[in-house]
Order: structure tokens, then sequence, then C-alpha cells
């Protein structure tokens, strides 16, 4: 059936630009967008600049006042000694001494929280049962308390567990404030899976845990990086709570950190703040830079419907 | 027949969400190897009533036997029920072999079992090259046959089908209703069949239950549908082009409007014989009488054309008769023009009669 009827047309009136239309590389509307962007990525930049070019100088030379010249000696002793040697009260072991007890809180708050919250999104989303609604607003609800008003009860509640002061009673803190915002996170994504999906496991004969361990988790990678990031970085940048509820002995990172940066004794080490404070944030840019494009799709699929 | 030949029975069935009463006092049996289709618009309740008959929605109040066992407080796994749905509803993760196995891993069946019936049932869907593959990597129809394996693998009693060609396009809809039909013969499985599609309701189904605002309307074979609709609403949803409806009056065994006279003799009156009163004639399309054939007719009159729609295979016409706008099907070759006056016959015994007001067949 190759041949058809050909059809001839008349070509005589036609003339004139033909096919794509060319674009310039450098036409105003390009000047100005990526002008824009540039200036707002140097705005943005200068401050992680000056931190870094800072810690990498010799107090001497941070004292001569040209804060966005580059360094002349490069020097990683601030880092040295923000890392292992920075006097907090009576300890002199730096931030290393809060960096282990910010990962020995961090860890088990942003697996149980996860945990948890994914099993209560899991059984809001799909086994409705009476009174979900009401609990899942009063759930949510927790989300729009301000922390402030919390702090004491809290403090009495720890003391009365016997957790006070412990990584332990952090830990419960974490997972319990994680979980209105975490549940919606994972309620959201696992209403977005279609309900026949669910329909058809339960006439598989799968069960409450057969369906979310065999059905819904292996669809669930991108919302679980996402409630990774939210937790490893709001547990991870935590000063409030890791202040309250904790002692010295088991002070997070954050808490340390603003020991070494805020100690009014003796010279202000602007070198050594500088490193210290990027050391502290290390950990969350980590987490990011490795799981961004999944934290991108997983969020996009948490917004979005069907 | 008694109770045993029955393969799925349903007992004053409510079913509501709050205040809204979705389903009321449905009773209906379904026979041993029956295929019935539940057809209705949508919004009536007939996937409502699957979703029921499975398990996976909680009813108010009534009773559901499968197989003779009353299966209302069961879950669906426990109700000798496979399920296919309209979005396929694929495990994505899975491959084909391991989505067709799943349910049979759930019911811990021996691993050899497994593998024969898997096998078995991917012969009888033409579905063997396929089984390493990821649903992702199939094309709608094969996604589909992909569902039914599922349900067939598990050796059921009773297949549940919600709208499940509706995602498919016009072709292989065409196929797979062939295809289903031909399962179904060879299965000899109870099929209960959703779908607002009434082609697929008229060659599938050994019987239709229509329904509307959770209520059966009609429940019959679909030559009884078509040809004896029990109410105006099944008359009008069954058939396209739609009925043809003429308010008038009976008398005498004479239905009249305006100045058409049409005597009713020959015509299948519900109760014997012919009532008076305000009626409503329900003629189809396709069986205004045109051509030839129009003196054999018992009434015959002319018609106006207002306008001509080609379809291809046959032409529809719209014509004035006694005030009201019908509908005539010819077929594809009539050479009729708007404007023309054509001549056409009218035959009482394929029309229908229903009461004006409580709008059932007469």
């Amino acid at each position: 059936m190759a041949d058809t009827t050909p059809i001839s047309f008349d070509n005589s009136a036609i003339t004139g630009p033909r096919g794509a239309k060319p674009r310039r590389r450098l036409s105003r509307r390009n000047i100005f967008l990526y002008g824009t962007l540039l200036l707002i990525s140097v705005y943005y930049l200068l401050p992680l600049y000056v931190m870094v070019v800072t810690s990498l100088k010799g107090m001497p030379e941070i004292r001569m006042g040209n804060i966005f010249s580059p360094p002349v000696e490069i020097t990683f002793q601030p880092w040295v000694t923000a890392w292992s040697e920075a006097c907090t009260g009576i300890n002199c072991d730096g931030l290393s001494r809060g960096f282990g007890n910010s990962v020995r809180i961090l860890i088990p708050s942003v697996a149980l929280s996860i945990v948890i919250a994914s099993i209560n999104g899991y059984a809001l989303a799909n086994w409705r049962f009476k009174g979900s609604e009401v609990f899942f607003t009063i759930l949510i609800l927790g989300a729009f308390i301000p922390y402030q008003t919390m702090l004491y009860p809290i403090v009495i509640l720890l003391r009365e567990l016997g957790l006070m002061g412990s990584i332990g009673g952090l830990v419960l803190v974490h997972t319990i404030f994680g979980m209105p915002i975490l549940t919606l996170l994972f309620r959201n994504y696992f209403s977005s899976i279609p309900e026949e999906l669910f329909k058809a496991a339960r006439v598989d004969g799968a069960g409450f845990w057969g369906i979310y361990f065999r059905i819904m988790l292996p669809m669930s990678l991108p919302i679980f990086v996402v409630a990774m990031i939210l937790q490893v970085t709001g547990i991870w940048n935590d000063f409030l709570f890791g202040v309250i509820y904790t002692k010295p002995a088991t002070y997070p990172m954050t808490v340390q950190l603003n020991n070494i940066v805020n100690s009014t004794q003796g010279v202000k080490e602007y070198n050594v703040n500088m490193a210290a404070t990027l050391l502290t944030g290390l950990v969350p840019l980590v987490i990011y830079f490795i799981s961004g494009k999944l934290f991108v799709r997983g969020i996009a699929a948490g917004a979005v419907k069907g | 027949m008694n109770s045993s030949n029955y393969s799925v029975q349903i007992r004053d069935l409510d079913l509501h969400f709050g205040e809204v009463k979705v389903l009321q006092g449905l009773n209906l049996d379904v026979g041993e190897g029956e295929f019935l289709v539940l057809l209705g618009s949508s919004g009536c309740g007939k996937s409502t009533l699957l979703n029921c008959i499975a398990g996976l929605l909680e009813i108010t109040d009534g009773q559901i036997f499968i197989e003779g066992q009353n299966v209302t407080w069961k879950e669906p796994s426990e109700r000798g029920i496979g399920m296919v749905f309209q979005s396929y509803a694929l495990y994505p993760q899975m491959t084909v072999e391991g989505n067709l196995s799943f349910g049979l891993k759930n019911a811990r069946v021996a691993k050899d079992e497994i593998k024969r019936r898997v096998a078995r049932a991917a012969e009888v869907l033409q579905i063997e090259p396929l089984l390493k593959r990821k649903p992702g990597a199939l094309s709608g129809g094969q996604r589909q046959r992909v569902a039914i394996g599922r349900a067939l693998v598990r050796d059921v009693d009773v297949f549940l089908f919600d709208e499940p060609l509706s995602n498919l396009d016009a072709k292989l809809r065409a196929d797979l209703r062939v295809e289903l039909k031909r399962l179904h013969q060879q299965l000899k499985n109870t099929m209960i069949y959703v779908t607002h599609d009434q082609v697929e309701a008229m060659t599938l189904a050994d019987r239709i239950a229509i329904m509307k605002d959770g209520k059966i309307m009609q429940l019959g074979t679909p030559d009884e549908i078509y040809n004896r609709p029990q109410n105006r609403y099944v008359a009008d949803f069954i058939g396209s082009p739609s009925m043809n409806f003429l308010e008038g009056t009976l008398e005498n065994a004479e239905f009249s409007v305006g100045s058409l006279k049409l005597p009713m003799t020959g015509y299948n009156f519900v109760n014997g014989g012919a009532s008076n009163g305000e009626t409503t004639i329900g003629i189809r399309p396709e069986h205004v009488i045109t051509g030839e054939l129009v003196n054999r007719a018992s009434v015959q009159t002319s018609v106006r054309v207002n306008l001509v729609e080609p379809m291809g295979s046959d032409t529809l016409i719209y014509a004035d008769l006694a005030g009201d706008q019908v509908r005539i099907r010819m077929d594809g070759h009539a050479k009729v023009c708007t404007g023309d006056d054509l001549a056409i016959g009218i035959d009482a015994q394929r029309a229908s009669l229903f009461d004006k007001k409580t709008e059932t067949r007469l």
C-alpha cells in the first residue's frame, strides 16, 4: 500500500523564512537573565567564601582586616584546633566530642522517626479506621505548636522517665517532634499510589505488613530519601533541644560549636570559629550532595497526585 | 434451580457512606459458570457492588454467599475470588512472574505447584515470553493479560472484572473482548463484569444487570434487555443511537399521538391485555422500516428529513414525526438528502410501550 495518490501544491507564491527561527546567544533577555543569576549566586556564595578563606588564615593575617583577600600563607592549624584542641569549659578536645554525640543522637533519631512515621502514614493512607481523620488532624496540629511552649512539660516528662540529660532522652524528643511533618509526608506519598494496587494486594492475600513491606516499601525509595534528608538536617542542626535536654558530657555538636564560638574568655580566634562552623555544617551538606537528585524527585512525587 | 446451583448470591445488601445510601436492599443471584455484566452509567453503584462482593468494601447490612459459603465477614483472599482492575494494578517492582505468583506465595502454596500454575496461566494467556519482564516494559494489552493471569493462577471460583478494558484503545479493546469471551468458554468460571460500555455488555454477557442509583433496573439476557426493556430508563440506556420516545395515549389497543395512529395488535402486553391511558411508545431507530419493505409494515407514514448523518456502515436520519424529532437508521447506501420526504413503516410488535407515569413496561 506504499503508493498513494500524489497531491500537488502550488509553490510559486511561497517565499521568505523557513524552518526553525534562529536565536541570538547574546540577546538582551539572556544578558539580563544570566546577569541576575550570577549576581544572586555571588550574593549567596560570598559569606561561604569569607568563611573558607578566614579558616585558612593565621590570626596575624586576620587582624590586618582584609576579610575578602585570599590567605597569603595557607594554614590548616585552625581546623585541627577546632576539631581536637579548642576548649569549652574544662574540656579541651574540640568539636570531636560533640561530633560523636551528634552521630549517636542522629542515627537512632532518624531511623526511629522514619520507621514509625512511614507506618503511620501508610496506615492513615490505606487502612482508614474509625476516627483516623481526627487522629490525623490532631497529629498535624502538632506541627503548628511552637516548640517553646512544650519545653518545660518535656523536661518534667524526661525527668519522670529518668531520661533527662541522656542521649536516649534527646532521641525520644527528636522522634516525637519529627512525627507530624513526616507522617504528613508519608501519608501523602502513599495516598498517591493507586488504590487499586492496594486492593489487588488484598485480593492476593497480603495483610497489613505484607502490603507494607512487599508492595509499598519497594515503591517509596524517593520519599524515604526526602524524609531522611529532612530529619538529618533538622536533627543535626538542632540547638534548642540539644542545649536543654542534655548535659555537657552529652552535648551535640551544635551546642559544642556555640560554646567554642561564644566563649568570652581571651582572644576571639576567628579562624578556629570559622573552621568549627564549617565542620559542623559538613554533614548535612554531604548528605544533600549525595542524594540531592532523589530529594527533588521525592518532593515532586509527594506533591503531585496520580 | 436450587440454591446450590448459584455461584454468587447477594441478599438484601445495603451500603451507606455516612448519609449517602449507595446500595439499597439489593438482591442478586449469579448462576454457576454464568457471565454476568453489571452495566450502568458512572455513579450507579456497579463498581461499588463489585467491591462489596470482593470484600474490599465493608457492607452496612445484608449477606453475600459465594459457592454456598457465607463470606459476608471474610477477607477478600478467603472468598475464592480473583479480581481484574481497570488500571491493571500490577506490582511495578516485580516481574510478570512475580506478579503472578504473589498471591500463591501469600497462600503458602508449594514451589513446584506455583511454577506449574504460573506456567499454565502464561500458556492460556500467551504471555510466556514476558515472564521475566517488569510491567513497565509491557504494552497495555499485555498488562491486562497479566492482570487476568493473576486471577487465573489462584484457581478461584469467581472472576470479578472492574472495567478491565476501559483503558485500552478501541481496536485492542475489541480484540481483548473476543479473547475474554473465548477464555470464559474455555474456563467455564463464573464471571462478574462491570462496564459502562453497552457493546461489551451485549457481546459478553449471559445476563446483564442494568443498574441505576444503587438499584438493579432490569436483570435479563441481552436479548430481553434490548427487545423487552422493563422500563423507560433501560430502554433509553441500551441501544446506540438511543430509542425514540413519543408520548401519546393508548385506547382500545391503539396508540395515538397527533394524527399518527398505531394499532397495537400483535404487541405482547406484560399483563396479557391492553390498558388505557397516557402512554409512551419507544421505537428503536433501527426498527423504523424504510425502503421497499415499507409496504409490508402495519403502519405507513411519511416524514420530512431534517438532517442526515452518514456513518459509513449506516446512515442516521433525523426527521419530524408527530411533532417530535426521531432518529431513523438506514443502511450506508441510502440516498437521502435534507428536506426529502421519506416513506417509513412502523411495526407495532417491535415497539415498546411504557406507562407515562410509572415508566414501566406495559
